[in-house]
């Protein structure tokens, strides 16, 4: 059969692109020859936006990046800022920052469970997931009063101290929580269909990975053991056992797998830090007006989605020259193409699920 | 926990100046980061020194951005290209800066770093900086039609009026499509 060559637009309104995304794909009958993303949808000029505010100012704004998992990433942004100003954070502070920035891990891992499964056509998993969610949301909202754009931390710690309720709530949902990963595994993770949609499919190799700049669990579903909490311990990572999963395949299935094990020793880092809590402040003495002498730094985390950089370049002002965020999703997203080549259409609604994107993180 | 190499920076920078003994690189420590300014017709020899050569090994390409320095530099060094680094074998970091004016081409990374693509087009469509040998030098956020560049210190922070972006979508430009 002659090759004729089809052009398809999906989007910027399809609803498995996780927001406003739009993809131009060239096929061959079923088989995908090229994806091209089209980008900007949700752009709103963040980094613009943070050039004329001041360093406090700038850590609300930072929630709306990648809002599945905001306080990621106003960990991600202080900690370069503190970095920046040689402030130490007090234990306390560092563990609570632990606590919640791993449960905001749980979080934005069983969204991201749910909305893989519903893209393949599972769509249970997508409700089991959120009841969950809901929880961790419940925990955020009495600590902060925020459900999603929290605003969690403050430069030099955090805000209040947590009290008995917050532990409590923490707690129980530890608890909980083995039983719906367990009900979440007995869906997926031996399933015939399942397997089917996954396993094989849009496969990375190691090589493309590192020169695509690939980072988080979609690295480490390639076999290279890179997580930041372990190898540059931040914010006492070094004071917690948990392990750092990989698998060899570079596919779907192997994505989920480790998403669902990272889930695992994010609840056994949130017990030891529970566990272990030291006493103490929780905010050292930070002037109202911070204004920092030239410089640059970058620091980066481990975000849920990946690797997550601030690059700030101060001017001696309470005004920052120059903010640059390097998000998780926006590198991810770029080996789209790489992973899609070869694979047949329906699998492009499937890779573009695995790679945890937030076009909100993408679109700055 | 893997530990780092105390004296890896100045084997680094005994790397350098014995690699490239007369480029003229200004080397620095910057909270332990070694930062190397490089000149834009030296830039892909020494990314691709920095990769290739076993007493360096930065493999990865992290990230690339651009900084605006308006009226505080001179005009032919009004941007700075900032490229960061990263080895995942000795987990070290390293920074490479390179100064360019208004109008100047910086060499393109692509064909070093496949990851390089979408940074550099994002720096071009905020700053208007051009990477030459670029597969695809086009706006990667902005729309095609956007006029100017929004992250240069004299664009408006309020914008400069965006009507004529609604004329673009009433009468679309067929060949773009």
């Amino acid at each position: 059969m002659a090759f004729k060559e089809i052009l398809l637009n999906m989007g910027p309104q399809h609803p498995s692109t996780h927001g406003v995304l739009r993809l131009k794909v060239a096929l061959d009958n079923e088989v995908v020859m090229k994806v091209t993303p089209v980008l900007g949808y949700l752009h709103r000029g963040m980094e613009k936006l943070f050039e004329n505010r001041t360093y406090q100012q700038i850590t609300p704004l930072t929630d709306r990046f990648d809002y599945l998992a905001a306080i990621s990433n106003n960990l991600g942004y202080l900690l370069a800022v503190e970095k920046l100003m040689g402030i130490e954070v007090p234990k306390r502070a560092q563990y609570i920052r632990v606590i919640f920035t791993e449960l905001q891990r749980l979080a934005s891992h069983l969204a991201w469970v749910g909305f893989f499964a519903n893209d393949i056509g599972a769509m249970s998993v997508l409700l089991y997931g959120f009841i969950e969610r809901e929880d961790i949301l419940e925990i955020f909202e009495e600590y902060s009063g925020a459900r999603l754009t929290v605003h969690a931390f403050r430069v030099g710690g955090v805000p209040t101290d947590i009290n008995d309720k917050i532990i409590d709530m923490i707690n129980t949902f530890i608890l909980k929580l083995p039983k719906r990963i367990a009900d979440i595994e007995t869906l997926l993770t031996g399933n015939r269909i399942w397997k089917h949609r996954t396993i094989g499919v849009g496969v990375i190799s190691p090589e493309d990975a590192i020169s695509l700049g690939l980072t988080g669990p979609s690295l480490r579903s390639t076999g290279i053991k890179w997580d930041i909490r372990k190898d540059i311990p931040y914010s006492s990572y070094q004071d917690f056992q948990f392990e750092v999963p990989t698998s060899a395949n570079g596919d779907l299935y192997d994505r989920y797998v480790l998403r669902l094990e990272e889930i695992k020793q994010s609840m056994r880092i949130i017990r030891q830090a529970l566990d272990t809590l030291p006493q103490g402040e929780t905010l050292t003495k930070v002037p109202r007006v911070l204004k920092i002498a030239p410089g640059e730094v970058f620091h980066s985390i481990e975000a849920p989605k990946g690797e997550l950089g601030f690059y700030i370049k101060s001017n001696g002002t309470d005004k920052p020259e120059r903010v640059k965020m390097k998000s998780p999703s926006f590198i991810n997203m770029q080996s789209l193409e790489t992973m899609c080549l070869g694979n047949l259409f329906a699998d492009i609604v499937a890779v573009l699920g695995s790679l945890d994107i937030v076009l909100g993180e993408i679109d700055k | 926990m893997r530990e780092l190499s105390p004296d890896h920076n100045i084997k680094l920078k005994e790397n350098l100046a014995g690699r490239f003994p007369n480029a003229g690189f200004k080397v620095e420590e910057n909270r332990g980061i070694v930062v190397i300014e490089a000149s834009r017709s030296s830039l892909i020899e020494l990314m691709k020194h920095l990769k290739e050569d076993a007493g360096c090994s930065f493999n990865v390409l992290m990230d690339l951005t651009a900084v605006d320095y308006l009226d505080k530099r001179k005009s032919e060094e009004r941007f700075e290209v900032v490229y960061m680094l990263f080895s995942s074998t000795s987990l070290h970091r390293v920074r490479i800066k390179v100064k360019a004016g208004d109008g100047d081409d910086v060499p393109s990374l692509v064909s070093i770093w496949k990851g390089a693509n979408w940074p550099e087009r994002e720096v071009f469509d905020f700053f208007g900086i051009k990477f030459s040998g670029h597969p695809l030098m086009e706006r990667l956020i902005m729309p095609d039609e956007f006029r100017g560049y929004p992250l240069r210190k004299d664009f408006p922070l309020e914008g400069q009026g965006e009507d004529y972006l609604i004329e673009s979508i009433l009468i679309p430009d067929k060949t773009k499509i």
